[in-house]
């Protein structure tokens, strides 16, 4: 058994690519491996800015043989056929084949025996492959060549079993050695199998594991701040990062004016973190930022790190002037006094400015406000104000801080606090992991702009497709959703989303009148206005991805919506949860049972007949007891029922309709439904028509798996 | 004036000692390396890549080594000379060699030792940064070079200009001086900057040199630079650009490239302009960018059909 070592030495590789570059290797030189029959033991992959390293360990030195046995034509075969053969089997006469014979004769066959080759042959044969067709996010060409790589490579170590692998690469020769940190050790390093490549890197101040260098960062700036009395903000996508920009982490700690903290921490934060890779310091006592920052270089400096503290203190003191300048400048005008602005900007050309938008949103936030109980003006207030912080200085720089700043300049000001509340939180939830607005006013707003940006992409047909979303509508109606349930809020989404399209239609006879388009946009507008049918659709996926995900029977969810005009999340969701509770009950389960032995009697029946069964029965043809009983009981079940629903009591609902299932059962047992006599046959397939309208009051049965 | 008596036993033009010196070194380090130094060129542009030395130069398979510095405008960095690091008027350290040669990094590295950085205590990172000209047509891959967290360098390899895909490839760099300088003083302010090396009464600052000039521009650029006349020129740049490109065109060569780019650089200068004063809204922007594109692109392409772009050189690239 051997090892195989491959390292590819290049120009910086962006951080953010690493990781994946690492993967890709592993995968498609030991896929090319096994693929020629060299099966592993292990394999493990590394990546730093200046290079890739795969390690591969347990494989053999030689191919296995392999045996190939090729069928042919049948002896006394047409001498073109025989001829044809021998050439495709590479083989020159007959005297080379066998006869073999199965059970319709003899026939020719060449068996092709080939001797496994080298390994390293193999390797030598994969390793350009790989280079060649190596999938890089963005990848560029260098000096005269044409061979792409993510930025130029420069040496290739290729060693197996202990030998270099010759091969060449767009000029680069294959070798034994490499080279250490680009400052502190910049000699060549040879190497012949993985343990003494990782220990003389080591030495060499190459550190090869990404996850160990994110290990020492995140301990040592742990250490640093614990010895100042405070606490690292913890950042992961920030410290994958830093580990991926150095070969040698140098944790140092850098320090910068008091008067900075007057800025919104988050400012702080961002500036430092998305200009300059710095990690933020706390003040576990207060909670509040401390006037010092963790900055991690690539270097063991001569003057242990006093020049690169002293550098990166004044690179962060001039971004921290900036940021502080910017929130100086924006407070000088009150938000409200944006909106002229944001008629200049367009949010999409199909739907208007951005101040269009925002007084759909404002009217939308207002209806919404009276319906889940929240301050109307205010709702109406926060809206027209949510997105003025666009045009800030501050969210130019730092759009990540959108909403946010708003919040900041809007209390600044002494904005009512549900007003502010509702600036920073309208956005929530940006994910599956983000928490929804908790206060009525930030509701109001939060489902008004997502409400408003689904009806309006819907009008204009760009809806999400298979992966694509580019607009996020899944998320914003997924948002939509969370919020309603999570706070239980009572919205019937059909008139509210009607009232968001009202508003719609000005802006679309401004953009599009004279335009060719007009006629499709309005007409698929009316459509939307008129039944909505496909974007409340849309809510029915996404809500039953939702429940699913919490543990849900998406078939329950169907059976909810099939009834048509379901258009309140949360009592949809009472409803199907009440339905799984009833169906996990023996009267449930049985009910739905006998429910669907009616519809599949009926179903039968209806389609020999050529027609419907669904008119009343008639009461004075009803001849067995059990038949009387099933009649008197759905209707009282129905009537029951209907009047439950109509409580949104869907508990009561199911218990009525228990009701049912002690004369189903009995109807079914004692009753020929298919009678001889035509008028009583037709009677009873109406009185089991009437089974499945009871039912209907809670749920479509039909839809129900099981 | 007698010249101060420091400058006798100091070296005035020490890198670290003054502005001009900084360039001076510069100059002098890629001028041993074998490139030909030149002259800024004499229009607003604002960045040094605008420069035909690099722009044009960079298509085609002739090889080409060049540095030079080049004052850039951006004339909605512009702070009135009140921001200790904005302004809208700075210069470049421009250097372009094309096939990029395997050692560009280890050159760019001494280039910095040269003027006084000393990699064993500053901490010198190449961090991904991609460069992309949408007025030019042009894209390359590279990164920003930051010394103890400051941005001292652009480094690209150019992959398009013009819209014409670089065959060889050109390396370039972008030093920004005045960064450089202020790092290498040790000054927080560009105004401090020491430009010429002396002391006392023979000291001359950047801002004895510039900050008139900053607080003048900015009302320009952002208060008084005449909307309409700079929509206007946009026009006649842009007609003239074109006009140029026809004229010069002489099927399979071209005889007008240069003067045709010329009103290339005009078209881009007159929209950062026009930026700066907030007259474009955002979707004009995107049309006004298409526009200096399609120029730039048409320039590449006559660049292209003469010597300098090896025309006749039977698709010799590299």
């Amino acid at each position: 058994m051997a090892d195989l070592l491959l390292e590819l030495f290049s120009e910086e590789i962006p951080a953010r690519m690493q990781a994946r570059a690492a993967d890709d290797l592993k995968k498609r030189i030991t896929d090319g491996l096994v693929d020629a029959g060299l099966v592993y033991e292990a394999a493990t992959a590394h990546a730093t800015p200046r290079r890739l390293a795969l390690a591969v360990s347990g494989l053999p030195v030689t191919q296995p043989d392999t045996r190939e046995e090729r069928k042919g034509p049948r002896v006394g075969a047409p001498e073109k056929a025989v001829e044809g053969f021998l050439r495709s089997a590479g083989l020159s006469s007959l005297d080379d084949c066998q006869i073999l014979e199965d059970k319709k004769g003899e026939y020719y066959a060449a068996v092709i025996e080939r001797k496994g080759g080298a390994a390293a042959d193999v390797i030598a044969a994969l390793v350009p492959d790989v280079i060649a067709g190596f999938a890089w996010p963005k990848s560029m060409r260098w000096g005269a060549g044409t061979l792409r790589w993510v930025r130029p490579l420069h040496g290739i170590l290729c060693v197996f079993d202990g030998e270099t692998v010759p091969f060449e690469v767009a000029g680069i020769a294959s070798g034994d050695s490499t080279l250490g940190h680009r400052f502190m050790a910049p000699d060549a390093i040879a190497a012949r199998h993985f343990d003494d490549y990782e220990a003389s890197l080591r030495a060499a101040h190459v550190m090869l594991d990404a996850h160990e260098r994110a290990e020492v960062i995140v301990n040592e700036a742990r250490t640093l701040a614990f010895a100042q009395g405070l606490e690292l903000v913890e950042d992961d996508a920030l410290l994958r990062e830093t580990a991926g920009l150095v070969e040698w982490p140098v944790v140092l700690m850098g320090q910068f004016d008091e008067s900075f903290l007057e800025v919104p921490p988050e400012v702080l934060t961002t500036s430092m973190k998305s200009h300059q890779k710095c990690f933020s310091l706390r003040d576990p006592k207060t909670d509040h930022l401390a006037n010092r920052f963790i900055l991690v270089s690539n270097l063991v400096a001569g003057d242990g790190g006093a020049a690169i503290t002293a550098g990166n203190e004044r690179v962060i003191a001039a971004r921290l002037s900036d940021a502080r300048f910017f929130w100086e400048q924006d407070r000088k005008t009150p938000l409200e006094a944006r909106s002229a602005e944001l008629e200049n900007i367009t949010f999409h050309a199909k739907l208007g400015t951005q101040a269009e938008r925002i007084k759909r949103i404002e009217l939308l936030a207002g209806e919404i406000a009276d319906a889940i109980g929240a301050n109307r003006e205010k709702a109406m207030q926060a809206a027209r104000l949510a997105k003025c912080d666009l045009v800030t200085e501050m969210v130019g720089e730092f759009p990540e801080l959108q909403g946010l700043m708003g919040y900041y300049y809007a209390k600044a000001e002494g904005l009512d606090p549900q007003v502010c509340d509702a600036l920073a939180r309208h956005y929530q939830p940006q994910g599956p992991a983000d928490d929804v607005p908790a206060g009525p006013v930030a509701q109001a707003v939060a489902l008004a702009d997502k409400i408003d940006t689904l009806v309006g992409f819907w009008t204009i047909g760009e809806k999400p497709t298979g992966s694509k979303d580019p607009y996020a509508l899944r998320r914003a109606a997924l948002g939509v959703i969370r919020i309603l349930l999570e706070n239980e809020l009572r919205l019937k989404l059909s008139p509210t989303m009607q009232f968001a399209l009202s508003k719609l239609g000005p802006t679309l006879d401004r953009l599009f009148e004279g335009d060719d388009r007009y006629t499709l946009v309005r007409e698929a507008h009316s459509n939307l206005l008129r039944g909505e049918g496909h974007l409340l659709a849309f809510f029915a996926d996404r809500l039953k991805v939702h429940l699913r995900d919490e543990g849900a029977r998406h078939d329950l969810i169907d059976a909810v919506f099939a009834l048509g005009g379901q258009d309140d999340l949360v009592l949809i969701v009472r409803r199907v949860e009440a339905l799984g509770r009833f169906l996990e009950t023996e009267d449930g389960a049985n009910l739905l049972a006998g429910t669907k032995r009616a519809q599949n009697i009926l179903r039968i029946e209806e389609k020999k007949d050529g027609r419907a069964y669904d008119e009343a029965p008639d009461s004075a043809r009803l001849d067995e007891p059990e038949e009387i009983a099933l009649a008197q009981a759905i209707d009282t079940a129905e009537t029951n029922a209907g009047a439950a629903v109509r409580d949104k009591n869907y508990e009561a609902a199911m218990a009525a309709l228990a009701g049912l299932r002690g004369p189903v059962d009995a109807f079914f047992d004692a009753v020929t439904v298919n009678a001889d006599d035509a008028g009583l046959r037709e009677n009873r397939l109406n009185l089991l028509a009437r089974i499945r309208a009871a039912t209907l009051q809670v749920a479509d049965f039909s839809k129900i798996e099981g | 004036m007698s010249p101060s008596p420091s400058a006798d036993t100091v070296d005035v033009l020490s890198p670290k000692r003054s502005f001009q010196g900084l360039i001076l070194t510069l100059q002098r380090y890629w001028a041993e390396y074998g490139c030909v130094i030149l002259q800024p060129y004499d229009m607003e542009v604002g960045a040094g890549t605008f420069h035909p030395a690099t722009t044009l130069r960079a298509i085609g398979p002739r090889p080409w080594k060049s540095a030079y510095v080049q004052p850039s405008r951006r004339p909605s960095d512009g702070r009135y000379g009140e921001n200790p690091n904005r302004v809208q008027h700075y210069y470049q350290f421009q250097v372009i060699i094309k096939p990029s040669p395997p050692d560009l990094q280890e050159l760019y590295l001494k280039s910095l030792q040269a003027i006084g950085v000393d990699t064993a205590n500053h901490d010198i990172r190449f961090v991904e940064d991609d460069w992309e000209s949408p007025t030019l047509g042009a894209w390359g891959l590279g990164w920003e070079v930051w010394c103890d967290g400051m941005e001292v360098s652009q480094f690209t390899y150019f992959q398009q200009v013009g819209g014409i895909d670089c065959a060889p490839v050109s390396g370039e760099l972008t030093y920004g001086l005045e960064r450089l300088a202020m790092y290498v003083q040790g000054v927080d302010n560009i105004f401090d900057l020491n430009f010429n090396g002396r002391d006392g009464a023979d000291k001359v600052t950047y801002r004895d040199v510039f900050l008139q000039a900053e607080q003048e521009y900015s009302r320009y650029n952002f208060e008084h630079a005449d909307t309409n006349a700079l929509l206007r020129h946009f026009e006649d740049a842009e007609n003239e650009c074109r006009a140029l490109i026809e004229a010069g065109d002489r099927q399979d060569r071209h005889d007008m490239a240069l003067p045709a780019y010329d009103q290339c650089i005009k078209a881009s200068h007159l929209f950062n302009l026009l930026d700066a004063r907030g007259v474009i809204s955002v979707t004009e922007r995107q049309s006004y960018i298409l526009r200096v594109r399609e120029l730039s692109k048409a320039c590449a392409e006559a660049w292209l059909k003469t010597d300098a772009g090896g025309a006749g050189e039977g698709g010799g690239n590299g």
